[in-house]
């Protein structure tokens, strides 16, 4: 078996990994920068908590139109954004962080949702119905997610000046701007969005892997932002790509197959990463001496 | 006044005297809807029939609740698939504190294998639902011995229509040629339906609905679609679609339509019944690949 046909072979032969390619494109351009603002923030597990925010929105959804991808995908954006937005809005006016604000939102929504779909008597699992699978990109999949990362970008570009000063020093944005509320607000919307699409278009090991872990490498790799969110889009392209020749070749579930590929990369940054890396924290060069 | 209660005992024993089947109806539990039905129709008004995982749902994915433990606590008698379809079940039974009979209704059928473990869709075939409906009908019989010829009754005419309802996809499957006689399916559901009546089924998902399938997978599928020129493409009535549609596409395969394998519709749905689902799901394979 050549590096031909290990490699390239199965993308030019089956339009499904050349589909689930572009998916992969279009997910790391716009979830790897978000992914490092997260954790420049420390809200990287709001990604797993989003996802069963989504539910009362998604269940409501499907009581008022059946099994409709659309309805529910509509019903889960606009309960993320009710969940992020109050979560916001309640650390920003009382003391309380964003994480614990966060996590009472989001289990509050996810009994919310439970109970709805109790309600109605269905045993059928909604979420699983409606997180997607990245071997199964249809046309309108594909656009949806293509869409959201060029809003993505743009929208980040807009609100980039005041999210990275407040990540960094909110205090300092606080005495010079009034922009700080606001870009929060954008930012957590944002992250709503890039969620839910990523959940429907490819599940949730998926669409929120690749958006933390590769913040994760990127922060043993660089100390700038620009810096961070280069490598952190690099790394999750290669981890995508990697992760679906490795499905290919080896039968491995291309969901985890994928975010293992991203975890090695993450342990090997660990290891020997730049900035912080064990190996180099053991055997640190030496000083400049006069 | 003691005319008044002399009233009422009399009342109260005229009560007692005169047989009340109303009152001495069975509950039944069944652990899905197809099962819910062959209870129905071997125990018809004697007993109550209660389905916990209800149309539409899937019992692959189930989390009781309370109002199931509760359910269960009140049954005579549980009957069950077994082959390891309901794997929540004896936790459920042992918190609901409940004692009743656990019937599994799969007792008889040779069990087909999936990799390493028996494969639970037996109610498939029509040949293992006639086994099913035995069970059934025996342990209601030992359950309430007095109604015992009411459910004989009933179980000889079902089994009849059974014996029909065989014959009939028999004849629909043997008028599809033989080289069409393959189809993609989204789960192996259909496994006991395969060795039956002589079509070959080929799924992407294992099993059970909850697996994911990989890159190779998929691949191997295409391959083996485009090479044997596998006609149609068929989707079930409780999992996502887009999978399947995409297999379509790039193959060519038509999609055939909805097959039903786990579970019934609704009253209003289009197949409330097991002979519903059964005629449905051969009219969907032979419109498919007879021509």
């Amino acid at each position: 078996m050549s590096i031909y046909d290990v490699l390239a072979a199965p993308f030019i032969e089956f339009e499904f990994m050349r589909r689930a390619l572009a998916a992969i494109i279009a997910l790391s351009l716009a979830g790897a920068p978000i992914g490092v603002f997260l954790m420049l923030r420390r809200m990287s597990l709001v990604g797993d908590a989003m996802a069963h925010a989504i539910l009362p929105g998604a269940a409501i959804g499907f009581l008022l139109s059946g099994l409709n991808l659309f309805a529910m995908t509509t019903g889960g954006l606009i309960a993320g954004f009710a969940v992020a937005i109050l979560a916001g809005l309640v650390s920003r006016t009382t003391g309380l962080k964003e994480d614990a604000s966060l996590a009472t939102f989001y289990l509050a929504s996810l009994a919310l949702g439970v109970s709805i779909v109790s309600l109605r008597g269905s045993n059928i699992d909604l979420l699983h119905v409606l997180f997607g699978n990245i071997l199964a990109m249809d046309d309108q999949t594909l656009l949806v997610i293509a869409a959201n990362a060029t809003v993505t970008l743009i929208v980040l570009a807009m609100i980039y000046r005041p999210l990275v000063i407040e990540s960094v020093d909110p205090l300092f944005l606080r005495s010079v701007s009034r922009a700080g509320a606001p870009a929060h607000l954008i930012f957590l919307a944002l992250v709503v969005i890039n969620l839910v699409n990523g959940f429907q278009a490819l599940g949730t090991l998926l669409a929120v892997g690749l958006m933390i872990l590769p913040a994760g490498i990127a922060r043993f790799w660089s100390r700038d932002i620009s810096g961070l969110i280069c490598i952190a889009v690099l790394s999750a392209l290669i981890s995508g790509y990697a992760g679906l020749v490795l499905s290919f070749q080896t039968r491995l579930p291309s969901g985890p197959a994928i975010i293992l590929v991203a975890a090695g990369l993450y342990m090997a940054s660990v290891l020997f990463g730049n900035v912080g890396g064990l190996v180099r924290q053991l055997f640190p060069r030496r000083h400049l001496e006069a | 006044m003691r005319s008044l209660r002399a009233a009422l005992a009399a009342l109260t024993m005229m009560l007692g005297a005169t047989p009340q089947h109303a009152e001495a109806r069975i509950n039944v539990v069944a652990s899905f809807s197809i099962l819910a039905d062959f209870v129905k129709n071997v125990g018809g008004d004697r007993v109550n029939v209660t389905s916990l995982v209800g149309p539409n749902g899937d019992v692959h994915v189930y989390a009781p609740s309370p109002q199931d433990a509760k359910t269960i606590a009140d049954a005579r008698l549980v009957v069950i698939n077994g082959l390891g379809l309901e794997g929540w079940l004896p936790r459920l039974l042992q918190s609901s504190g409940s004692k009743a009979t656990v019937v599994t209704a799969s007792t008889g059928v040779s069990p087909l294998k999936l990799g390493s473990e028996a494969d639970p869709h037996a109610w498939q075939s029509v040949v293992n639902a006639k086994i099913y409906v035995t069970n059934i009908r025996d342990a209601l019989v030992q359950a309430d011995a007095l109604d015992g010829d009411y459910f004989r009754r009933n179980a000889d005419r079902y089994l009849a229509e059974l014996d029909a309802l065989d014959r009939e996809v028999r004849n629909e499957m043997e008028k599809i040629p033989p080289a069409r006689r393959e189809v993609i399916s989204t789960h192996d559901a259909f496994g006991y339906f395969a060795k039956d009546y002589g079509i070959a089924f080929i799924a992407p998902l294992g099993v059970s609905t909850e697996t994911e399938p990989s890159a190779r997978d998929i691949a191997t599928l295409i391959v083996q679609v485009k090479k044997d020129e596998i006609p149609a493409v068929f989707l079930e009535n409780i999992t996502d679609d887009r999978l399947m549609r995409r297999i379509s596409e790039e193959t060519g395969a038509q999609v055939g339509g909805t097959l039903y394998s786990d579970s019934l519709t609704d009253e209003k749905g289009p197949v409330p019944t097991y002979i519903a689902m059964v005629r449905h799901n051969i009219k969907a394979l032979a419109s498919a690949l007879g021509r």
